[in-house]
């Protein structure tokens, strides 16, 4: 899949899960730029990229994140 | 709610949680306000989360305690202050078997296992007597599942050193409980995981990120099972099932194929499903739940399969029979203004989708369950938990019976001219007393269910109820009604607190099966004697309006009572009693009495 394709379906799955569908995602968002995302919501957010995508993140991946570009390529590496 | 039926669509859920709760707020329904006290052995944040979409679809719009991370124990014990200032209506004590505080090893004595089984139902034990003291107000407890391992395989069900066999005797200690304390609630979470499936329920990779004590997709699960309980102690239940028969209580099409050519009984598969899926419906009618028949057919038709040799739901166990070809959300609407039921109370089941969707669109209240085939038609009813009893009382079970002495007093009706020979000729009696433990459980119910009768709507819990009781500075009395045709049980409840000389009605509602009848006026005799006995001269009765009650927002007034106060639709009203009081009853003989004037 490339890279394309996986930012614009991460961008439906993050304007579902914090309600907004303004967000525009790059690959430097970090949580603090994304309102509501605190870390109850990253357990939300985890579990729909991994529906979205029809992955499951291990549980060394889901600590290492730190923004949307290493979650890009952890779907990457996936694919 | 679609998305908030069963079979639910747990990842959908946890996504959508922030749009679907906007959609049930501006949905603009009459919201019940409930304080939620979350006591959490693991992460909570979102069980509150989903339980709030649940509730506020059920018309419950809870607000949240929740316990510090792990401290259910500590806050029941030794309580917190923001939990005291919180006052919850309920209190859920979310704990799992990761809060068990120690486990039998193969080492172990039988004596040392039973002494550990012993403190460890102590701890629980302790604390719910504690909540119970400090709140009064219903608890729930969640049962303990099994472990997502077997260290002794199979024999960890047997072994007394098995977890799956000391768990099991700790659930029987939960269970001990519940049997003999009337507000505690104990949530099946042992067979929620089982149904949801163990291995997948206790995926430790949530345990070890977040420390819930399930996974993430099992928690909607969770929610919602847990709203069934929260729902029916809060009078939220629904009360009968409207139902198709083509398709539905049996295969095939009575009108085109001829009593004997129906699907139903041991012959064939699909009639044994009908058979089943009759069987169960009779079992929630014997449980109080009331049936009904609406269908395209012709009476006689209709009537036929309901005789049909292995049919279990016969005409007798109907309160209504509508087989017609009118639409069918004009049925309903009929069904509605003739059992006084609201639109909220009934449950339409029916194997058409085009049928569904019509009485979906036209009554949002209605819950319409999405049957698939027969074989799944029990499943689908029972997992919505439309029915979930927590206090069952003895007029649950009669409740068909005197929705068809209503019918038959309809009947009479029509037979009368003067509408006051027609009441005399139902030779009344009722029993009017301050509230009784025996009745307790109906007057709860009533005091929490009715909503079109009820000048404050104000809801109280069983404890609450039984505080007032007993409370000298309280006045309760409930009343009931017999007629030629049957007891109608615990019908009206009214209660107040004294001021000085005065009593101030804090609750009065009625049954609306027993409305027109005259029993608000021999309530009213009732209310100033026992007034008066108490040396009180002057009665307040307060009218808040709600969506619901604009039927009795000339009550007072009609009583012959003086407007004190106006806010807005609500007001406050004033009767100045004394020994020239006149007795306003004519009709209904109370406590054995005769009828005054007769």
């Amino acid at each position: 899949m490339q890279t394309e394709q996986i930012v614009s379906k991460l961008n439906e799955v993050f304007a579902d899960v914090f309600d907004d569908q303004s967000i525009v995602l790059t690959r430097n968002t970090t949580a603090a730029q994304v309102p509501g995302w605190d870390s109850l919501q990253h357990i939300n957010l985890m579990l729909a990229v991994e529906d979205a995508f029809g992955l499951k993140f291990t549980m060394a991946e889901v600590q290492a994140m730190q923004n949307v570009g290493e979650l890009i390529d952890a779907i990457a590496q996936r694919a | 709610m679609k998305e908030l039926t069963y079979p639910i669509d747990a990842s959908f859920i946890l996504k959508k949680k922030a749009a679907i709760k906007r959609r049930l707020l501006t949905a603009a329904k009459d919201f019940t306000a409930k304080k939620i006290a979350v006591l959490g052995g693991s992460t909570t944040h979102d069980v509150c989360a989903c339980l709030e979409l649940f509730l506020l679809d059920q018309g419950i719009k809870p607000s949240f305690y929740q316990s510090d991370y792990g401290r259910y124990y500590e806050d029941a014990i030794f309580g917190s202050e923001a939990l005291g200032a919180f006052r919850p209506d309920i209190i859920y004590i979310h704990t799992t078997n990761r809060n068990i505080s120690w486990y039998p090893s193969l080492a172990d004595t039988a004596q040392t296992i039973e002494a550990q089984l012993a403190a460890e139902t102590e701890k629980f034990t302790a604390m719910w007597d504690k909540l119970s003291a400090d709140y009064a107000c219903p608890i729930i407890q969640n049962n303990f599942e099994y472990p997502c391992y077997r260290l002794l395989g199979n024999q960890d069900a047997s072994n007394i050193h098995g977890q799956v066999n000391y768990i099991t005797r700790l659930n029987m200690q939960l269970y001990a409980y519940a049997q003999t304390h009337a507000n505690f609630f104990v949530h099946d979470l042992n067979y929620l995981a089982a149904d949801f499936g163990l291995a997948s329920w206790a995926d430790p990779f949530y345990w070890y990120l977040y420390k819930y004590a399930l996974s993430l997709q099992a928690i909607p699960h969770l929610a919602y099972s847990l709203s069934h309980i929260i729902q029916s102690i809060f009078g939220k239940n629904k009360k009968a099932l409207v139902l198709d028969l083509d398709g539905t209580l049996w295969g095939g099409v009575v009108g085109d194929d001829g009593v004997a050519g129906i699907a139903l009984g041991p012959e064939t598969p699909i009639g044994q499903a009908h058979l089943a899926f009759q069987l169960y419906l009779k079992a929630q009618r014997q449980l109080g739940v009331v049936l009904c028949v609406v269908s395209k057919n012709d009476a006689e038709n209709a009537l036929a399969g309901l005789r049909h040799p292995h049919a279990q739901i016969t005409p007798d166990d109907l309160i209504a029979l509508k087989a017609n070809w009118a639409p069918k959300n004009q049925n309903m609407a009929e069904l509605m203004q003739e059992t006084a039921l609201s639109e909220g109370s009934f449950v339409f089941v029916d194997d058409n989708p085009a049928e569904r969707e019509l009485v979906r669109q036209s009554f949002c209240a209605v819950a319409v369950p999405e049957l698939t085939t027969v074989d799944a038609y029990i499943k689908t009813i029972d997992r919505a938990g439309y029915f979930e009893p927590t206090v069952l009382s003895a007029d649950d079970a009669n409740r068909t019976q005197m929705y068809q002495s209503n019918a038959k007093r309809q009947c009479l009706q029509q037979t009368f001219v003067d509408y006051t020979d027609y009441l005399q000729s139902l030779a009344m009696q009722a029993s009017i007393l301050p509230f009784a433990p025996l009745c307790m459980p109906r007057i709860a119910q009533l005091t929490n269910k009715s909503n079109q009768f009820n000048l404050t709507t104000r809801r109280f819990t069983t404890q609450e109820l039984q505080q007032i009781a007993a409370d000298a500075a309280h006045l309760t009395l409930y009343g009931t009604l017999a007629d030629r045709f049957g007891e109608n049980g615990v019908v009206t409840v009214l209660a107040g607190h004294i001021e000085g000389a005065a009593l101030h009605l804090d609750l009065w509602v009625m049954s609306c099966r027993v409305l027109k009848r005259g029993m608000e006026h021999a309530m009213l005799d009732a209310l100033v004697a026992a007034c008066l006995a108490k040396g009180i001269s002057q009665i307040v009765g307060y009218y808040y309006k709600t969506e619901k009650n604009k039927m009795v927002a000339d009550f007072y007034p009609q009583q012959g009572f003086a407007l004190l106060a106006q806010q807005g639709s609500d007001s406050v009203w004033s009767l100045a009693i004394g020994a020239g009081y006149q007795p306003k009853n004519k009709l209904i003989a109370v406590n054995g009495g005769q009828i005054e004037g007769a």
